[in-house]
């Protein structure tokens, strides 16, 4: 009877374990199924490179929302990995004791503040913020990037601190001793050697905001239409599904999952990179 | 930690001095703390402007029971968000914790098998929220017939939660030295009763922690549960009724555009949950410390 317990508990956790495959098998055939045969109906060509999205008419062309995700995610990269890896700079090699633990809790929030509340943000403060400066209608490409911006600043803040940490002190010792300052030891030695770490914590950046949903329907205009400049509007592979879900109807039902489809590959590619690197680390 | 600065102690007018005769590194010094200071302002900004403008947006009217276009009350979200937390956790928590143990406990580390389980857990934290979403409308919600519900909410939401789960989970057990176990072996205790009644209570602090992350994800999670549990605002029946969550609530008000007030209000709820579960977490991290 004991010895049947330990058996059955054993196949138990088994079970348990193996959900974890059953969930990923199964959202890839949910999705796949559901979301391939369309993009052959609409014709893959006229699907990934048409550029315009009326489900209307049933014209289907993903163009620009795939321009939108990779440009939103750019912007976002281009304005948040300087500022949160100097951050991480700041904490990890200059910052004051007294300052430390506030700000790392400060990061933590900010980590944990749900994304519609983001958006939100975004919606009272930045939009009518580029609107007064810059003119246009302020929901744009540009509020979509400094809203990302912000909220993958943790990210790449956690991974890069704990990156320059783990380099060994007798790196910067050593730059120390043979007369460099301590910024250019930091800069110079320390940094360079965490670069594997700190890119790593990029391309987490990456993907949250590829995937990022809420805060940029809030903050981007929508248009489905291709982005031309930073203080239009434009739609990413996100905001399309949420958007047009809630009314579609057969194949413009599919054409959004097919999105979701690319939205998912997307992040495979991502994740495929990153286990790369981590790996490379590793050896 | 120790403060770096403190091997080349120098005065204010040596300091003066080195960075005259090297501006570099006196322009690498401003851009980090700058850098720094434009991080912190962003927070206190963002929490402070949502904390002053919200706190006198909170009515007593915003907690009637039923919700309505003149009161636009927020409690059946609330009630909606801690039944969607709890039903979440109680989908996942069991899953993740024995798939933990089984990692842990009962394979060998670097197999075949667990070099698996780590990748797909890798790719289900990665998969974003809206995919979820609609991957729950496509099963649960489709395919399985139950429409938009809070369970049909609350299976995707386990799903999602569940890598994190097991990720705590696993480094809290592995935590736990072994010599608890030798010892729990030695006087005779099988495996079983090894995993339950000396290494699981050990580990409890480290997978609170993962639990408490966990409820931060569910309570601002939103793309995922729009097209699963739906947005009805009221109160739910049962469990197969559709209700939406504080964060679903707060992205309704925004979108229908007429309820500012109320939505500052709802962002002042939504960042005391958040503000309460990073104390928390922080509390038993600091535990975990001491131990």
């Amino acid at each position: 009877m004991k010895l049947n317990k330990e058996k059955i508990m054993r196949v138990v956790f088994l079970v348990a374990a193996s959900v974890n495959i059953l969930a990923v098998a199964l959202i890839c055939i949910f999705l796949f199924v559901n979301g391939v045969p369309a993009m052959f109906k609409i014709g893959i060509w006229n699907f990934f490179s048409g550029t315009t999205w009326r489900p209307s008419n049933d014209i289907y062309g993903i163009l620009p929302m795939i321009l939108g995700s990779l440009y939103v995610t750019a912007g976002a990269i281009i304005l948040g990995v300087p500022i949160g890896l100097l951050t991480a700079v700041y904490m990890a090699k200059f910052c004051p004791k007294r300052i430390y633990k506030p700000l790392k809790r400060a990061v933590e929030l900010l980590a944990g503040i749900p994304s519609v509340v983001y958006g939100f943000f975004g919606m009272i403060i930045i939009v009518p913020f580029i609107r007064n400066t810059f003119g246009g209608n302020g929901s744009s490409m540009l509020a979509a990037s400094i809203i990302l911006a912000i909220m993958i600043l943790p990210t790449i803040i956690n991974v890069s601190e704990s990156s320059i940490r783990a380099v060994p002190a007798s790196y910067y010792e050593g730059s120390l001793a043979l007369g460099s300052s301590h910024e250019r030891s930091v800069f110079f030695a320390v940094i360079p050697a965490a670069k594997s770490g700190i890119m790593t914590g990029v391309i987490l950046g990456i993907g949250r905001a590829i995937g990022e949903t809420m805060a940029v329907i809030m903050v981007a205009g929508n248009q489905p239409r291709l982005p031309d400049g930073i203080l239009k509007g434009l739609r990413t592979l996100t905001a399309n599904i949420v958007i047009e879900m809630g009314y579609a109807a057969d194949l413009h039902r599919e054409a959004l999952i097919a999105t979701a489809v690319v939205l998912f590959v997307f992040i495979l590619l991502i994740n495929l990179l990153f286990s790369i690197i981590k790996r490379r680390n590793a050896t | 930690m120790k403060n770096t600065n403190t091997i080349n102690k120098m005065h204010f007018n040596q300091k003066l001095r080195m960075y005259k005769k090297n501006p570099l590194s006196f322009f690498l010094l401003t851009i980090t703390n700058l850098a720094a200071a434009i991080t912190a302002a962003a927070i206190v900004f963002i929490v402070g402007y949502i904390l002053i403008k919200g706190i006198p947006n909170i009515k007593l009217s915003l907690f009637e029971w039923k919700y309505n276009t003149t009161n636009v009350s927020l409690m059946p979200a609330l009630i909606n968000t801690l039944i969607m937390t709890f039903m979440s956790l109680f989908i996942a928590a069991p899953i993740g914790i024995f798939a933990a143990i089984f990692l842990v406990e009962y394979t060998r580390k670097g197999g075949r098998f667990v070099r698996i389980i780590r990748t797909t857990s890798e790719t289900l934290a990665g998969i974003p929220s809206i995919v979820y979403g609609l991957f729950g409308l496509l099963l649960f919600v489709t395919a399985l017939g139950w429409g938009y519900s809070l369970l049909a909410g609350a299976f995707t939401l386990a799903i999602m939660i569940l890598p994190l789960i097991m990720r705590t989970t696993e480094e809290a057990l592995m935590a736990v030295p072994d010599t608890y176990r030798e010892g729990s072996f030695g006087l005779g205790a099988g495996k079983l009763r090894t995993v339950f009644k000396i290494v699981l209570p050990s580990a409890i602090p480290g997978m609170l922690a993962g639990i408490i992350l966990s409820i931060g994800r569910i309570v601002g999670e939103t793309a995922a549960l729009i097209y699963t549990a739906g947005t009805v605002a009221d109160v739910p029946d049962n469990l197969m009724s559709s209700g939406r969550t504080l964060s679903v609530h707060m992205y309704a008000l925004t979108n229908e555009g007429l309820y500012t007030n109320q939505a500052y209000a709802t962002a002042v709820a939504l960042l005391v949950i958040v503000i309460t579960i990073n104390s928390l977490s922080a509390y038993i991290a600091k535990k975990l410390m001491k131990a």
